[in-house]
C-alpha cells in the first residue's frame, strides 16, 4: 500500500536506469539528506556527533570502498586498516611537506593509497579467496610497520602526531559541526560515484569477475585490469576514509590506530550490512557503530551493573554470532533484509 | 573422408572460409584429446560437431575459443593463422559462446547480463563511469536500446530486472544465449544449447539458433546430442569419435554413414573361433 510503484510509468530508459526509479525512494532519501543536513547538525550535542556520527560517516565511506572490492568484484581484503593508514600518512606528509591546497592533498592521497591497492592486489590475478586474504593480511601488517618508520612521522619523538589545522576553499575547519559537514559532503559525493561506478559498465565488469570469471573472459573483460581496477578504487575511498579518520576524527596520527582490528571492523559492515549493496554499507557502518554504544546503554538501564571488559567481551560474541547468522541465513545481509522489507510493504496491510 | 567442394551446396561455395582448423591435435599429457582433425566453417553456415560422449567435442570448441591450445595443428580465423591466445582476444575478434553448464552471472539481472556482453563495445573511461557523464551516459543508451533488442527478440521481457540464479532453466539458457548475442559475434559458438530441454523449450531454441542465423547473419558452430534437432538445423555437420573425425558432410550424408552409425550405435562383433 504504501510501498507502491503501481501508476509509475517509465516512458524512457533514462528513466529507468536512474539510482532511485522509485517516487517513495527519492522523497525517502531527500528527507534523510535534509535530516542530514539541515537538522543533525543544530540538535545534536557535541558528544554524539563526536563519538556517533563522525565514526558512523567515516566508516560508511571506508566500508563503501572495501565493499566495491569484496562485494562487487568478489576480491577479499583483510588490508583496510592498513590502507587508511597510507591514506591518512600520506596526506599529513603532503600536508607539511608541500604547500598544495587541502582538497588537492585529499585526492593525492587517495591516488597514493590507490597505487598501494594495486602494488597488494597484483597477488589477486593469480590467487582467491583465502591465499588472496592472506596475502591482504600481510599488507595489513606490512603498511603499519612501514609507517612506523620515522619519516614518516617526521622523527616526532613518541611517534604520535597531530593532524593539522586546515581549511578547504577557504573554510576552516575548527568546530566539530565543521568537521561533520566535511565527512558528511564527501561521503554523499564520494557514495553518488561509487552508485555510478557500480551500475555503469565498469561495475558490471566487476559482477561479471565476481560471479563467473570463466564466462567474464568469454565475452572479452580482460581479468588483470578489471581487478586492479577495482583494486584501484577500492583503495581511494579507503584512503579517503583513512585521511578523515585521522584528521576529522582522532584529530592525530598514529600508525597503530589503524590496526588489524579496523580491517575486520570494516569488513564486518560489509558483511553484515550486506555484500555488494552501496546502501548495505551505510547500514553496517551504523550497526557496529552503535551495537557498542548500545551495549553501554542498555545494562546500566536494566539495572544490571555489568564491568567494561565484559561488555567488550559481549559485543565480540554478539558480532560473531551475528556474521555467521547472516554468512548463513542471508548473505546479502541488511540490504536485502531491507528489500524484501520493500517488497512485502508493496502489498501490506492487504497481501492477497 | 575429407569433404570435398563438390558437396557444399551453391550458396555455401560463394561464401568465404571464416574458420579452418587444420590437423589439430590436442593432448593431455598421455590422454589424446583430439586428433588430425580438421575442417572448415564457412561464412553464414551453421555447422554442427556431433560425437559420443568423450568424443572431444567441447575440446574442439574450447581450442577455437582460446581455453586450450592445441598442441599442433594450425586454426585459421578470417585468413589469419591463430596464436595462441587468451579467451578475451578471441572475443574481442568476434566470437562468441554459450556453455553446456550454464555459465551466467547469477547475482546480475538478465538486462544486467545481456548489457555486460556488450563489454567489447564499450569504451567510456572509469572516471566517465564515476561521473555519468559524456560517453558514460550515451553508451548506456544506446546499449540498453540494443539489448532490449535482442530482449523482445528472445521473449525475455517479463524477466528483465530478475536476477538470473532464480530463473528456470530453459530460461538461463535464453539469458546465456542473448549475452554471446549482445557481443554481435561474427561466429557463435554453441555448447549442446538444448541439453535438459523440453521439446517445446527444444522447439523455441531452435527457432531462435535459425533465426539469428538469418536475421544476423552469424555463422554458428554447435555441438548437440539430439540428433534430431542437429539433422534438421544444420547446414553441415562433423562427426568426431574419439578425438578423430569420423565424418562430414551434409546431414543426409552424416546418416547415412556407416562409420558415423558404427560410432553411435555399435556394430555386432563377428564372434571367430
Amino acid at each position: 500500500m504504501i510501498y507502491r510503484e503501481s501508476g509509475q510509468f517509465k516512458k524512457t530508459y533514462q528513466a529507468d536506469q536512474a539510482i532511485l526509479p522509485l517516487r517513495q525512494d527519492r522523497i525517502f532519501l531527500i528527507l534523510v539528506l535534509l535530516v542530514a543536513f539541515l537538522v543533525i547538525p543544530f540538535t545534536a550535542s557535541n558528544y554524539v556527533m563526536n563519538s556517533l556520527l563522525l565514526p558512523f560517516l567515516i566508516y560508511s565511506l571506508a566500508a563503501i570502498g572495501l565493499n566495491i572490492l569484496v562485494g562487487y568484484c568478489g576480491q577479499i581484503s583483510l588490508g583496510t586498516g592498513g590502507f587508511m593508514a597510507v591514506g591518512a600518512f600520506a596526506a599529513w606528509n603532503l600536508a607539511i611537506r608541500t604547500d598544495l591546497p587541502m582538497p588537492v592533498i585529499f585526492v593525492l592521497a587517495g591516488l597514493i593509497t590507490s597505487g598501494a591497492g594495486v602494488l597488494f592486489g597484483l597477488p589477486a590475478l593469480r590467487i582467491k579467496g583465502f591465499y588472496l586474504a592472506v596475502t591482504t593480511l600481510a599488507a595489513q601488517f606490512f603498511l603499519v610497520w612501514l609507517l612506523q618508520r620515522p619519516w614518516f612521522n617526521n622523527y616526532s619523538a613518541s611517534g604520535v602526531i597531530s593532524a593539522p589545522d586546515f581549511h578547504m576553499f577557504g573554510w576552516s575547519i575548527e568546530t566539530v559541526t565543521d568537521r561533520y559537514y566535511l565527512s558528511l559532503i564527501i561521503l554523499v559525493v564520494m557514495a553518488l560515484l561509487a552508485k555510478n561506478l557500480v551500475r555503469s559498465a565498469t561495475g558490471r565488469k566487476w559482477m561479471a569477475i565476481r560471479d563467473m570469471d570463466v564466462a567474464a573472459e568469454i565475452i572479452g573483460i580482460r581479468p588483470m585490469p578489471t581487478k586492479l581496477k577495482a583494486f584501484a578504487v577500492s583503495s581511494f575511498f579507503i584512503g579517503i576514509a583513512g585521511v578523515l579518520w585521522a584528521f576529522l576524527y582522532l584529530g592525530q596520527l598514529e600508525a597503530d590506530a589503524f590496526n588489524i582490528y579496523t580491517s575486520f571492523d570494516v569488513l564486518f559492515m560489509v558483511i553484515i550490512g550486506g555484500l555488494g549493496s552501496i546502501l548495505g554499507c551505510f547500514l553496517g557502518a551504523a550497526f557496529v557503530v552503535l551495537v557498542p554504544i548500545f551495549l553501554n546503554i542498555i545494562p546500566s538501564a536494566l539495572g544490571l551493573p555489568l564491568s567494561t571488559a565484559m561488555i567488550s567481551y559481549i559485543e565480540v560474541f554478539i558480532f560473531g554470532s551475528l556474521i555467521i547468522f547472516f554468512l548463513i541465513v542471508e548473505p546479502h545481509g541488511m540490504a536485502r533484509l531491507w528489500s524484501i522489507a520493500k517488497q512485502k510493504l508493496r502489498l501490506w496491510p492487504f497481501p492477497y | 573422408m575429407v569433404a570435398t567442394v563438390s558437396d557444399l551446396t551453391p550458396r555455401e561455395q560463394e561464401s568465404e572460409v571464416l574458420l579452418k582448423v587444420e590437423n589439430v591435435e590436442l593432448r593431455f599429457g598421455g590422454v589424446r584429446a583430439l586428433h588430425d582433425v580438421g575442417f572448415e566453417i564457412r561464412k553464414g553456415q551453421i555447422f554442427s560437431i556431433i560425437g559420443p560422449n568423450g568424443a572431444g567435442k567441447s575440446s574442439m570448441l574450447n581450442c577455437i575459443n582460446g581455453f586450450y591450445h592445441p598442441t599442433s595443428g594450425t586454426l585459421t580465423y578470417k585468413g589469419q593463422p591463430r596464436k595462441h591466445m587468451r579467451p578475451y582476444v578471441t572475443a574481442s575478434q568476434g566470437i562468441a559462446r554459450t556453455f553446456q553448464n550454464i555459465a551466467l552471472f547469477k547475482g546480475m539481472s538478465t538486462l544486467d547480463n545481456i548489457m555486460t556482453g556488450r563489454h567489447l563495445k564499450t569504451k567510456a573511461s572509469l572516471l566517465e563511469n564515476a561521473f555519468w557523464f559524456g560517453r558514460a551516459r550515451r553508451e548506456e543508451l544506446e546499449h540498453r536500446r540494443f539489448c532490449e533488442e535482442i530482449i523482445d527478440f528472445l521473449n525475455l521481457q517479463h524477466v528483465r530486472k530478475t536476477p538470473v540464479g532464480t530463473l528456470p532453466y530453459g530460461l538461463q539458457k535464453r539469458v546465456e544465449l542473448g549475452r554471446a548475442l549482445a557481443a554481435e559475434p561474427e561466429l557463435l559458438l554453441l555448447d549442446e544449447p538444448m541439453a535438459g530441454m523440453n521439446l517445446e523449450e527444444k522447439q523455441d531454441m531452435a527457432r531462435f539458433i535459425l533465426d539469428v542465423n538469418d536475421e544476423y547473419g552469424t555463422t554458428i558452430c554447435l555441438i548437440e546430442h539430439d540428433i534430431g534437432v542437429v539433422m534438421d538445423l544444420s547446414d553441415r555437420i562433423v562427426v568426431l569419435d574419439h578425438g578423430e573425425k569420423i565424418g562430414e558432410g551434409t546431414p543426409r550424408e552424416v546418416s547415412n554413414d556407416p562409420k558415423v552409425i558404427e560410432a553411435y550405435l555399435g556394430v555386432q562383433e563377428q564372434e571367430s573361433a
